[in-house]
């Protein structure tokens, strides 16, 4: 029995930095998805917002503000929060509706508007806040903790400042392309190790920026798809899998905000957090790593796309910078990783982040990501990781 | 301004290191299974053990080791925006670590003033020191801090 559910129609809104309402953009995604669908409005059933924390009430019951903006149609709605997973999470919800026959179309919307600078915590005291104690008794800011696990490739696996700077050479030049990236622009090596430092050992071109920006998902059932001859002759796109595991105890990966790891009394754990996030989408799907043809991944900074590699099973640990050196990871290369041009070309959108990457691997397994293509990709998966035990990953085949 | 510095130097947070010349972490420690967790939650808090196959709901403070490794480190280049507390103007860099105890945590913190990334490895041994963060209204407020152990051949090499 499968749990395939089809992807209709995606849209995305571009990546940027205009500080207009994250509603505009929201619903300029929304009825770009439901265009690529062919699926009215009116038809949609089930509308899953992804919530911004940083737009006021608006923000926080954001299936409501979808689904107003777009015209009451008697839809149910919802909205997720998780993190950097939120978008995620959202078509997870969508997904058991229709598994579970009460929806038979879902549109799934997420959408920011970002402040500029340092992610920071909501204003006022919270002394019981981790989120908030983390900056007043530490100042560790989230490219701290990405300069974190940076250092420790360096030290345990000899990975090199030129190494991450070849990821951001990299993804600039995938994203050169594509018509909803933020920065699209060559990078050379010389321009990240000549940027200043943020955080030893990142560079301010290491690290990705916060943006504006929407993308939006309809999804339906594959029985309504069928009855429809939706995706043609080859079908529609499938989300095969989507993977919200949190942590299991004792997770030993210092994860922000937190302060401390959990105490492993009896050493490390079999996989870490971010290893177990992909390891449930490959189960759920009963589909495995070397069936992957490409891989959206969620490259806060450069550092982080190579562990994810690792994480979901692509290389061995400590071999990415192998497959980077060998352009493995380069599109032509064995398994190209961030097409899009990734987190490095579009910065944070964070609600909108995870849902623009199913976006992404819609249009490689449809054959459209016109400029960026990975001939013959059949089978992608996402990763991402958010605060507090989120994270997720999406596993797509056609 | 004077009258703040007359008052002594108190931890920014309660009951989360000790003061004094060895200064140590403060976890709490699950009565029934033994599960240590840092930060420890607030005393007057109902604390859950983290641990899933444990049920407990009575914890008591334990401190940790002095010394750990370092897991990895970093630092912080810009000025971290609000809550942090600048205390110098301009920004003066400082640095961070992650570091791991014998007990079996990785606890983060700054590193003790006038160390830098160019002092720490992954692996190298450091220790806990108590140092000021910030002045407010009641005077010095401390936290505790990183301090590189220096070993004998490398002082020698000094
Ligand atoms: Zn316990």
């Amino acid at each position: 029995m499968s749990n395939a559910i089809a992807v209709a129609g995606v849209g995305m809104h571009p990546w940027g930095k205009w500080g207009r309402p994250f509603v505009e953009y929201g619903v300029h995604a929304a009825r770009t998805a439901l265009a690529d669908s062919g699926i009215a409005w009116r038809d949609v059933d089930f509308v899953v917002g992804g919530e911004t924390v940083r737009n006021g009430y608006a923000g926080y019951v954001a299936g409501s503000t979808f689904a107003s903006a777009l015209g009451w149609n008697g839809a149910r709605i919802a909205t997720s929060y998780a993190a950097c997973a939120t978008g995620a999470q959202a078509l997870d919800t969508a997904r058991a509706r229709i598994l579970a026959g009460l929806s038979e179309i879902a549109l799934v919307v997420g959408a920011d508007t970002t402040p500029k600078g340092f992610l920071a915590p909501n204003a006022g005291e919270r002394w019981t806040d981790p989120d908030w104690l983390r900056f007043r008794l530490l100042g560790m800011t989230n490219p701290a903790y990405f300069a974190l696990y940076a250092r420790r490739r360096m030290d345990l696996y000899g990975a090199t400042s030129e190494d991450f700077a070849q990821v951001k050479v990299k993804n600039a030049r995938h994203g050169l392309e594509n018509p909803y990236a933020r920065y699209r622009k060559e990078v050379a090596v010389a321009d990240v190790l000549g940027s200043a430092i943020v955080s030893d050992p990142l560079h301010l071109l290491d690290i990705c920026a916060t943006s504006d920006g929407a993308a939006a998902v309809v999804l339906t059932s594959l029985d309504y798809a069928r009855r429809h001859g939706l995706g043609g002759a080859a079908g529609p796109v499938r989300v095969e899998a989507v993977s919200t595991v949190t942590p299991t105890f004792p997770n030993t990966v210092i994860d922000m905000p937190l302060l401390s790891t959990d105490h492993a009394a009896g050493g490390a754990p079999e996989r870490t957090f971010k290893e177990s996030l992909a390891l449930a989408a490959y189960e759920e799907a009963g589909i495995g790593p070397d069936d992957v043809d490409v891989a959206e991944v969620y490259d806060l900074s450069t550092a982080l796309e190579l562990d994810w590699i690792e994480d979901l099973g692509l290389c061995k640990r400590g071999e990415a910078e192998v497959l980077l050196r060998a352009g493995d990871t380069t599109i032509g290369g064995r398994i190209p990783v961030n097409p899009s041009g990734g987190l490095a070309c579009f910065g944070e959108a964070v609600p909108a982040q995870a849902l623009a990457q199913v976006c992404e691997l819609t249009w490689q397994l449809r054959g459209q990501a016109t400029g960026r293509q990975v001939e013959g990709a059949r089978v992608g998966i996402t990763a991402n990781q958010g605060l507090f035990g989120h994270g997720s990953s999406v596993l797509l085949a056609r | 301004m004077t009258a703040a510095r007359d008052m002594t130097a108190i931890p920014v947070i309660e009951g989360w290191f000790t003061t004094g010349e060895e200064p140590r972490l403060v976890a709490s420690r699950c009565t029934a299974c033994g599960t240590l967790v840092f930060p420890p939650p607030p005393p007057e808090a109902a604390s859950f053990c983290r641990n899933p196959v444990c049920d407990g709901e009575q914890h008591e403070p334990a401190e940790l080791s002095r010394a750990g490794r370092v897991w990895s480190y970093t630092d912080a280049q810009y000025q971290p925006p609000a809550p942090y507390v600048p205390t110098t103007d301009p920004f003066e860099p400082f640095a961070l670590a992650a570091v791991e105890l014998p007990e079996g945590l990785v606890v983060l913190g700054q590193v003790a003033d006038g160390y830098g990334v160019r002092d720490l490895a992954v692996g190298a041994e450091v220790e806990l020191v108590v140092e000021s963060l910030y002045e407010d209204e009641t005077g010095e407020r401390t936290i505790w801090r990183w301090k590189p152990v220096v070993e004998l051949g490398e002082e020698a090499d000094q």
